[in-house]
């Protein structure tokens, strides 16, 4: 079985690679990667005007399976993965119940093997049931397929069992991913703390209740050797906390979502429960901030934080909605508009904060398309004017904040293992 | 002059004009509540649901007694008879209002932002009657009103506002109302009661009572909830009094014919001491009296009227 990627732009940048190319996958490998290949018995598609990437990465999605199916599955949700460009998702923990132990992880893959439209790489609890009193079985979790840790949504209160998370994960060479909030001080915040919480009423969130979880989770990295790798970043002052930690070699990494990168505090201005995510929206100040660490290479990764919620469970007052926006099909479309043509980076770095740079923080043998690789590849059409309309979605949820939103670029065409899983050139 | 609202979700929302509109005619139906016959039958035939969510006693006699005058027919649905109790959502019991076909809704919510989910989905006019920390429109609209008639008018007035502004809906609301009518409006309380970025809604800040106080035309004290103290906003109440409470020598710094104002109900000898709140500088009571007409106004210039109509 031979596939030929024909008279595409190859993007590369974990191999160098911004040319020309075409690409032979054969078995689900990449094959050949060179100018002008011969077809020989392959099935051909042109790809004039389109970019070949190595397949994008998510490294923190929620796909509510086990537990909240109503809202997403594995099916689903990588369903949403695949239309929206990504070869790979890291599903998060906090499923009903938590991935905590062998048993789930082996029952997510199962899932997977089961249809999944994309790779799924699961995330485990670092404490049992989340509840941040003891370690999960991090090593049987392993051995099961677990490619990172997290608490996500439960922040590690204690310092101390922070300080062991770090130190045991090195056993298995896997990072712990915080997401980082002093819940004594978010105390209950629904928005940003700023004009906007006061004006609508609404709790505030400060920013410096991160600013602390973040500035704690990299000292710990330093001290443990342990890698740390800080979620939704949001702040200002995170930024330059992860700057300076890279600076000091400590081994920390982050990611930013799409929509700390495009929205801001005021996108919750009339009470919009889409607007409702944690961390939350904050100002511009730190809006852009986060732009300049995204092209000055603090940030490792994009990733969205696909949380689907039901539109039932959104359509109630403000406090009461859960936090979370679905992400997996509008976040190539709004990089490639608000950051590549915005000019805020190269469309080569981008393309490696979606590929290599997840790569690297979960240890894949992902995240570019040398040859002998798995054949994940992600095309994307630059120039793709489209509006978005949730109720074309694949994901089986609906909140978002960008409907109607015309944008510029997308994702038309995803590969993986040699497999055309969607197509929409 | 018309509203051009169709609904008063807070006085964000509302122009200058429309808020001088809804006071001139609230001056006219001031006047019904002296008559003997207390009652015309402008809203004759039309609908009001009270839908309060949050215990209220002042709040909704003042809406139920203005729909009264106005020979509405009510209809009041609180948190006791509710079926929000039951785990119906918001949005199901606001549809199931919805079916009934009133005019009016006028909700009390403890969360900022219900009379706006409400008017998202429902034709009637909505009414907000305090939502959250968020906004209460109809009292800084009948503490405007009491301003106006004791000092015939807003523009230029210096205005204190004392006490919990994190937590209140009635200094939100009235901090907008008073800048907006060309006010100079300084808040005060502890820093820790003092939500952020206040002074981004148009007034100035202090933490010192003595200092915001000082020459000003109209204290407007709020009520302190003993729920702060517990949750670690200030140490005591009696600290609390100390610092931030109106008596008579801290009275005596403002301008000699400056009137006190509270929303009601009063702590005495928390916030204000009683000397202060029956002395002859306080207009507690007008307020009180000024709601009904408020309220009236509101809703007949909601229904459509013109204040040129109130009038006659």
């Amino acid at each position: 079985m031979k596939l030929l990627l024909r008279n595409g732009r190859v993007v590369d940048p974990a191999a160098g690679v911004d040319d020309a190319l075409d690409v032979l996958v054969e078995d689900g490998k990449i094959a050949r990667i060179e100018p002008k290949i011969a077809a020989r018995g392959a099935e051909v598609l042109d790809l004039a005007g389109l970019v070949v990437c190595p397949g994008f990465i998510d490294l923190h999605v929620h796909l509510r399976e086990p537990g909240q199916e109503w809202k997403e599955t594995v099916a689903s949700g990588t369903a949403a993965a695949a239309a929206g460009g990504f070869t790979g998702v890291a599903c998060m923990p906090n499923t009903v119940p938590t991935n905590d132990s062998r048993s789930v992880t082996e029952f997510i893959l199962a899932q997977a093997s089961a249809g999944a439209a994309a790779r799924v790489y699961p995330i485990g609890c670092v404490t049992k049931e989340q509840k941040g009193e003891e370690l999960a079985e991090m090593g049987d979790m392993v051995a099961a397929g677990a490619r990172a840790f997290s608490d996500d949504g439960r922040p590690i209160a204690s310092s101390l069992l922070m300080r062991r998370a770090l130190e045991y994960s090195r056993i298995f060479d896997v990072p712990i991913i915080d997401h980082c909030e002093d819940s004594s001080l978010v105390a209950g915040g629904v928005v940003h703390e700023g004009e906007v919480s006061t004006r609508l009423g609404l709790r505030g969130w400060p920013g410096v209740a991160e600013d602390l979880m973040v500035q704690r989770d990299l000292l710990l990295a330093e001290y443990t050797g342990g890698h740390v790798h800080i979620a939704h970043l949001t702040t200002a002052r995170g930024a330059e906390f992860v700057r300076r930690a890279k600076k000091w070699k400590i081994a920390a990494s982050c990611e930013v979502t799409p929509h700390h990168l495009v929205l801001t505090d005021a996108a919750v201005a009339d009470y919009d429960t889409n607007a409702k995510m944690s961390p939350p929206l904050r100002s511009e100040t730190d809006r852009k901030a986060l732009l300049r660490a995204l092209s000055d290479g603090t940030v490792d990764a994009i990733a969205t934080d696909h949380a689907p919620h039901h539109v039932d469970e959104k359509a109630v007052e403000f406090s009461r909605a859960p936090f979370g926006i679905v992400g997996l099909e509008t976040a190539v479309p709004l990089c490639l508009d608000r950051l590549v043509h915005g000019g805020v980076i190269a469309l080569r770095r981008l393309v490696e904060l979606f590929t290599s740079g997840p790569a690297r923080i979960l240890r894949l043998d992902r995240g570019t398309l040398r040859p002998g690789a798995e054949a994940d590849v992600t095309v994307l059409d630059l120039n793709r004017q489209g509006v978005v309309d949730p109720s074309k979605f694949l994901s089986k949820s609906r909140n978002t904040p960008f409907a109607g939103w015309r944008l510029r670029g997308a994702a038309v065409m995803t590969v993986v293992s040699g497999r055309i899983v969607h197509d929409a050139r | 002059m018309k509203l051009v609202s169709r609904h008063l979700l807070g006085i964000e929302t509302l122009e200058p004009s429309e808020i001088t509109t809804i006071l001139d005619a609230a001056e006219s139906f001031a006047e019904i509540s002296t008559r003997e016959i207390k009652k015309v039958p402008t809203l004759r035939g039309k609908t009001v649901v009270n839908f309060f969510v949050e215990p209220s006693t002042r709040t909704r006699s003042s809406f139920e007694l203005a729909e009264k005058r106005l020979s509405a027919d009510l209809l009041n649905f609180s948190t006791s008879t509710s079926s929000l109790v039951k785990g119906e959502t918001l949005l199901d019991t606001a549809k199931n209002l919805e079916a009934m076909a009133p005019d009016f809704i006028v909700i009390r919510h403890s969360e900022p932002g219900a009379p706006h989910f409400l008017a998202k989905y429902c034709r009637s006019a909505i009414v907000n009657a305090g939502d959250g920390s968020h906004e209460h429109p109809t009292q800084a609209l009948l503490d405007a009103l009491t301003i106006r008639q004791r000092k015939r008018r807003l523009k230029g007035l210096r205005v204190a506002i004392v006490g919990d502004i994190l937590h209140s809906r009635v200094a939100r609301s009235n901090v907008l109302l008073l800048t907006r009518m060309g006010a100079d409006v300084t808040v005060c309380g502890p820093p820790t009661l003092i939500p952020r970025d206040a002074e981004r809604l148009g007034c100035s800040l202090t933490h010192r009572m003595d200092e915001a106080v000082e020459g000003v035309d109209v204290i407007m004290m709020l009520r302190i909830q003993l729920e702060r103290m517990r949750g670690g906003f200030f140490p005591t109440l009696r600290e609390y009094a100390r610092l931030y409470g109106l008596d008579e020598a801290r009275l005596r710094r403002a301008a000699a014919d400056a009137i006190v104002m509270h929303p009601g109900p009063i702590n005495r000898g928390v916030e204000i001491m009683g000397e202060v709140a029956d002395g002859s500088a306080s207009v507690i009571l007008e307020q009180v009296t000024n709601g009904v007409a408020v309220r009236m106004a509101v809703l007949y210039l909601l229904a459509g009227g013109t204040e040129r109509e109130a009038a006659a």
